[in-house]
């Protein structure tokens, strides 16, 4: 066993831009349903909205890169809009429904073959990274990270995702902070007694459902900058629910919550996956349970079932508030 | 005061006003008013037996329920088809019958919530402390007068999921003044309440008149009804069947009969 090789390949997974990305989706995802009480399962349809957003001006129309990024805000603020002003007036098992149909319909658009010349079909989009790749500082060195190595072009692509993540992280944590947040949380509680309040309780989740989409909307672009290809079964439904794993995790309606949510969960991912490669190839375990060829499927399930019982023995996450969680009674 | 006892009787400076408020479920009638005023400054009950529509038109007239016909106004706007978060920013504020509090914020928390026109209640203004500061300030000490006021002072850090059933009513009340009404409309107030809160809460409703709060509530408590009340509304089978003074409704044979139904012998409003 060669256990420094699983430490290092899991924090290099960890802090990867993928991470970064995830952490961003969940930061969005947790506006929604950690502050607000909004169910959105369909989060990765704002990812998907942000990466093709970005991807689609620039390699077809030829955009500048900027213009593209607001193109990216654009179409997440749009879908928001579209999912929360037929829904958001209904009970919130109905926008659970709908987003998660809506992602569902977003993805498959994007790999559908009439529309292949846009959307670059099931090999993704790609042609829009230029921009990055000429601004990136870090050359095509490679940089060693323990036993890995990254290239100057993922860690340019991490760097930035990382200082999204900041961004993002401390602008919640401001948000939730002041009154706006504090309504949005009486929301989450009882959305009728914040109307008997005089408040309209549909702007201000329209307003979360814009916020949160458009933070996930950056992660999309992230994911995709990184691949420099934005990739259709990226953005499935295993995005969000991978996304509400990350939240719940982290701890919902905390602002740190998803961002050490991600950095876990792609620890814990990446060191189960490396532990039972070890273990199958050094045959510690008897082969009909592991082997070279399954621990990949093996891996999902030890990582399911870790997460099954963090939520039943410690359903706040790790920065939850158990005396918040401990009523979750209506 | 001087207003007829009769269903539907003029009041000198009615606050509130409906007319031909109706409101069916599929074939079932639920409301239908044929007029009501609310006197300003008043309290009025709204009594009747269960069943009678009262929380219907209580939903109805805040707004929290469309009628299927009917019109409305408040404080001399016209207010028909008015949902319910704008007529809470007219001034008018309503209770639940089941209480509703938001149970994980605190309860300081529930009642600043409660404060209308807060500049930081936009996702714009929210991240920044210092346009919204000042303000918050001003929610927390008029917050914690009225927690004083209600006897929650003490509680005020704890989640309000976590306060007993009696603090929650007082809490909801309490926070229902945050928004700085002009007519606040109690959903069974006392229902579920010990006595000695009872005695509390009625003062409080007290209170709210003489601040010059108009005060609407629904009551099975004939006592409580006759402590508090200036003007009694009784509903049965959806339609207002009298009004009146207290002394007037308990000797009114149409309400003991709606009570008891018809050809019954004794009072019990009389006994009450």
């Amino acid at each position: 066993m060669n256990w420094a090789l699983i430490f290092s390949n899991a924090t290099y997974v960890a802090l990867s831009s993928s991470a970064a990305a995830y952490a961003l989706i969940a930061i969005g995802l947790n506006v929604h349903i950690g502050y607000t009480g909004l169910l959105n399962f369909g989060q990765a349809g704002f990812a998907a909205a942000g990466a093709y957003g970005m991807a689609i001006p620039i390699a077809t129309f030829g955009w500048h890169w900027s213009a593209a990024i607001g193109s990216s805000v654009f179409f997440a603020i749009l879908l928001a809009l579209l999912l929360g002003v037929p829904t958001l007036r209904l009970k919130s098992d109905y926008l659970a429904i709908v987003t998660i149909a809506a992602a569902e319909i977003i993805r498959i658009s994007m790999i559908s073959v009439r529309f292949t010349w846009l959307t670059g079909g099931t090999d993704g989009k790609k042609g829009f990274s230029a921009f990055l790749v000429n601004a990136n500082p870090f050359g095509d060195n490679r940089y060693s990270f323990f036993a890995q190595s990254v290239n100057g072009y993922s860690l340019f692509i991490t760097i930035i995702g990382w200082i999204l993540v900041a961004i993002f992280g401390v602008l919640v944590y401001f948000m939730m902070r002041g009154p706006w947040g504090r309504a949005l949380r009486g929301i989450r509680e009882d959305e009728i007694a914040v109307q008997s309040l005089g408040k309209s309780t549909t702007v201000f989740k329209l307003q979360s459902l814009v916020l949160g989409g458009v933070i996930g909307a950056f992660g999309g672009i992230i994911l995709a900058a990184e691949k420099q290809s934005a990739q259709p079964m990226e953005y499935g439904t295993t995005l969000t629910f991978f996304a509400f794993t990350i939240v719940i995790l982290g701890g919902l309606a905390t602002a740190r919550g998803p961002i050490i949510g991600a950095i876990l969960f792609w620890f814990i991912l990446q060191f189960v996956d490396n532990l039972l490669e070890q273990v199958a190839r050094n045959e510690i375990a008897p082969s009909w349970l592991i082997n070279s060829n399954n621990f990949g499927q093996v891996k999902f399930i030890l990582a399911g079932f870790a997460l099954a019982l963090l939520v039943i023995f410690r359903p706040q996450g790790i920065y939850g508030n158990k005396r918040e969680m401990a009523f979750d009674s209506r | 005061m001087v207003s007829e006892a009769v269903p539907g009787a003029a009041k000198q400076d009615p606050i509130l006003v409906v007319d031909g408020l109706r409101r069916e479920f599929g074939g079932l009638v639920a409301v239908d008013i044929a007029h009501l005023e609310v006197q300003r400054g008043a309290v009025t009950a709204l009594i009747g037996p269960n069943g009678a529509g009262k929380t219907t038109a209580f939903n109805l007239m805040s707004g929290f329920d469309t009628p299927t016909a009917g019109t409305s106004s408040f404080d001399g706007r016209d207010t028909s088809g008015v949902n319910g978060h704008r007529l809470a920013q007219m001034g008018m504020v309503r209770t639940f019958q089941l209480t509703r509090v938001l149970t994980r914020l605190t309860v300081l928390e529930n009642m600043m919530l409660g404060a209308v026109n807060q500049i930081g209640e936009k996702p714009w203004t929210s991240p920044f402390k210092p346009l919204w500061g000042k303000q918050d300030e001003q929610i927390r000490e008029r917050a914690e007068e009225l927690l004083v006021r209600f006897k929650l002072d003490h509680v005020k850090g704890e989640y309000a999921g976590n306060i007993s059933g009696g603090q929650r009513k007082l809490l909801e009340m309490a926070r229902a003044l945050m928004v700085e009404p002009k007519l606040v409309m109690l959903d069974e107030p006392m229902a579920g309440v010990n006595p000695a809160l009872k005695q509390s809460l009625l003062g409080h409703v007290k209170n709210l008149q003489s601040e010059g709060m108009t005060v609407l509530f629904i009551e099975h408590d004939m006592d409580m009804v006759h402590e508090i009340a200036d003007w009694v509304v009784v509903m049965a089978e959806g339609r207002i069947i009298a009004e009146g003074t207290p002394d007037q409704i308990s000797d009114n044979r149409a309400v003991v009969d709606a009570y008891l139904g018809e050809h019954q012998g004794t009072s019990f409003l009389e006994d009450a």
